[in-house]
């Protein structure tokens, strides 16, 4: 059974982009709703839960989900789903200043490789290439290594990790800016170099690569909860949703419940900020989304 | 177009001299940096107590009490000949310690991209273009699994076959009994990410005119997509090699840990906990080695299947897809 696609010519290339992408509306409202309420357990986790995440209870260790315990206890009695909430904090702040970190750091040697002379540009752009040889988690760890483990030091790790890919999207975007009729007339107008970078090229250098952030808020996640699974992020009894699923483990074969649901939060976290994501990038490529 | 050919090879290849001598300088700085005191770590780390004899002794024999550029032309030198140092912890040389793991790593690495690459083709060759249904819920679980964390993965694949249905060892490095969970954990994010860039390139060459030629010169659907069009489709999928092995090689770092199997990442982590610079030093080496081979590897492979860059100037090498 062959389903030949109609073979139409290929289509004009404004109908392909209009192309209706099926069922992504109602999913990016959804996902924006999701990140709205991790937004909100970030500032308020007590409106989600009247449970202290602390609080060890050792008659209620490791029991399933209950009305008491909506998802369960952990080995300490603690209640799972308010450890979840009140973990929300942390692994967001994870991603997203791993991202900041990123981006700052992107963004200010990105901004020189396209504005400099080719010495700077190549020296940055080198600098990068080096930089991109690693994998993300591997520089996470040397700088771990040095630095030591905890919190700020995996937020740090991840970003300064993550510079490389920023520098190399704003040098692009520079790049393009800097030849652009809009800049060449700011000059033109007898605007000093620092006002027109100021003014023009960087709001302009940003926007694109903000939306990227986006997207890449969601692996930056990933990657501090997995430093935090490996023992070198947020140390217990701190909620966070990697340390909770590196204590799971231990319990694996008696509570099911324990490492479920840390785990649901940071997928459930990721896709809303990448369905977010993409959908920003779709419409700033002018497509319907 | 032979010499095409070797232009193109010697340009990565100085590239990649580079490449590595950048990262040769780059634990330099790191172990010169770092602070405290490199003979006291050698010797055994802070609660070691070394007499001042045994310390001086150190600082002698690894020329510490050298300037800054000696000590950094002696560190060149030594990683030339091979030698990435000792071990502060394990007090064997580092390619040594390396090299036992090494195997059990290149063989999770191996099935995980067997795994991975398999399954993102498999489901991308059947779903491009297809009813929209079919391709809802590809993109969806590609969504999904793609936003998975691996550890997540492999502690659900650890409840359901390993404690529940007891099918597979939960730990251990032996056999392909113990291989099958962690080479799943490692590849199924992999797959997620790589089938949504496969799919969208497939669905891409399917509008293509020569696609429509090859229809209706009669070929079945299923020979048009692995004859025709899988071919273009592979190139973004090639531009990636990068991402996906360093994707493994973090990766292996978690499943080890999760698994408890033997291994580079294992071995990686304990050095890391130790503050056993280099080794971890070791391992960053390493991994540009891997990066900088794989370059050249992705660089020839393009010419192998795309034939019109055999005659494009050495430097047209497809732009990097936006890797989302």
């Amino acid at each position: 059974m062959t389903v030949v696609t109609p073979a139409n010519p290929a289509p004009p290339v404004s109908a392909r982009r209009l192309r209706f992408r099926p069922g992504i509306r109602p999913g990016v409202y959804l996902a924006a709703l999701v990140l709205f309420l991790l937004v909100l357990a970030t500032v308020a986790p007590h409106l989600f839960t009247g449970q202290d995440p602390l609080a060890v209870d050792s008659a209620q260790t490791l029991r399933p989900p209950s009305a008491e315990h909506l998802l369960g206890t952990d080995e300490n009695g603690r209640d799972v789903f308010s450890r979840i909430v009140f973990g929300t904090r942390t692994s967001l702040l994870l991603g997203f200043g791993a991202i900041a970190i990123a981006l700052a750091g992107g963004g200010l040697l990105g901004v020189a490789a396209g504005l400099g002379n080719r010495f700077v540009e190549n020296l940055i752009m080198r600098f990068s290439d080096i930089g991109l040889a690693f994998p993300e988690l591997l520089l996470a760890l040397v700088v771990i290594t040095v630095a030591g483990s905890g919190t700020s030091n995996a937020l740090i790790a991840i970003g300064v990790a993550n510079i490389p890919n920023y520098a190399r999207v704003v040098r692009a975007q520079t790049l393009l800016i800097r030849r652009s009729s809009y800049v060449e007339a700011a000059h033109a107008l007898g605007l000093s170099v620092p006002r027109v970078v100021l003014r023009h090229v960087l709001p302009n250098a940003v926007k694109p690569v903000l939306i990227l952030a986006t997207i890449g808020v969601g692996s930056a996640l990933v990657a501090g909860s997995a430093l935090s699974f490996l023992g070198l992020g947020t140390p217990p009894p701190e909620p966070e949703w990697g340390s909770m699923l590196s204590t799971a483990r231990d319990f694996i074969s008696r509570a099911w419940w324990y490492g479920l649901f840390p785990g649901v939060a940071i997928t459930l976290t990721v896709i809303s900020v990448t369905v977010v994501g993409r959908a920003l990038r779709l419409r700033s490529e002018g497509r319907t989304w | 177009m032979r010499n095409k050919i070797l232009r193109l090879v010697g340009g990565r290849l100085i590239a990649g001299v580079g490449v590595l001598w950048g990262a040769a300088t780059l634990t330099f700085l790191v172990l010169y940096f770092t602070p405290g005191d490199q003979a006291q770590a050698i010797v055994g780390g802070e609660n070691a107590a070394p007499t001042p004899e045994v310390i001086a002794q150190v600082t002698a024999e690894y020329g510490l009490d050298q300037p800054w550029y000696a000590q950094y032309l002696s560190h060149l030198g030594r990683i030339l000949h091979g030698d990435l140092g000792t071990s502060y912890r394990l007090h064997t040389p580092v390619t040594q310690a390396i090299g036992e793991q090494a195997g059990a790593t290149l063989e999770l690495a191996l099935a995980a991209a067997v795994v991975g690459l398999t399954l993102s083709t498999v489901v991308a060759l059947a779903t491009a273009k297809r009813r929209r249904w079919i391709r809802g819920i590809a993109s969806g679980s590609e969504l999904v699994i793609a936003s998975t964390p691996s550890f997540w993965l492999g502690i659900l694949l650890l409840t359901v076959f390993s404690f529940g249905l007891r099918l597979f060892p939960a730990t251990g490095s032996h056999g392909l009994q113990s291989l099958v969970l962690p080479a799943l954990a490692l590849a199924l994010p992999i797959a997620g990410v790589l089938g949504h860039v496969l799919r969208e390139a497939l669905e891409e060459v399917l509008d293509e005119p020569f696609i429509v030629s090859a229809r209706t010169r009669g070929l079945a659907d299923l020979t048009v997509r692995l004859r025709h069009a899988l071919r273009h489709a592979l190139v973004p999928l090639i531009t990636m090699t990068g991402y996906w092995v360093g994707a493994l090689l973090g990766g292996a770092v978690i499943t080890e840990t999760l698994f408890t199997r033997q291994g580079i990442g294992r071995l990686l982590l304990s050095a890391v906990n130790a503050k056993d610079l280099p080794v971890v030093l070791g391992v960053v080496l390493l991994s540009a080695g891997i990066y900088v081979l794989l370059n050249l590897v992705v660089d020839l492979l393009y010419l192998v299947i795309d034939p019109r860059l055999r005659d494009a100037p050495a430097t047209a090498r497809p732009a990097v897809g936006g890797a989302s």
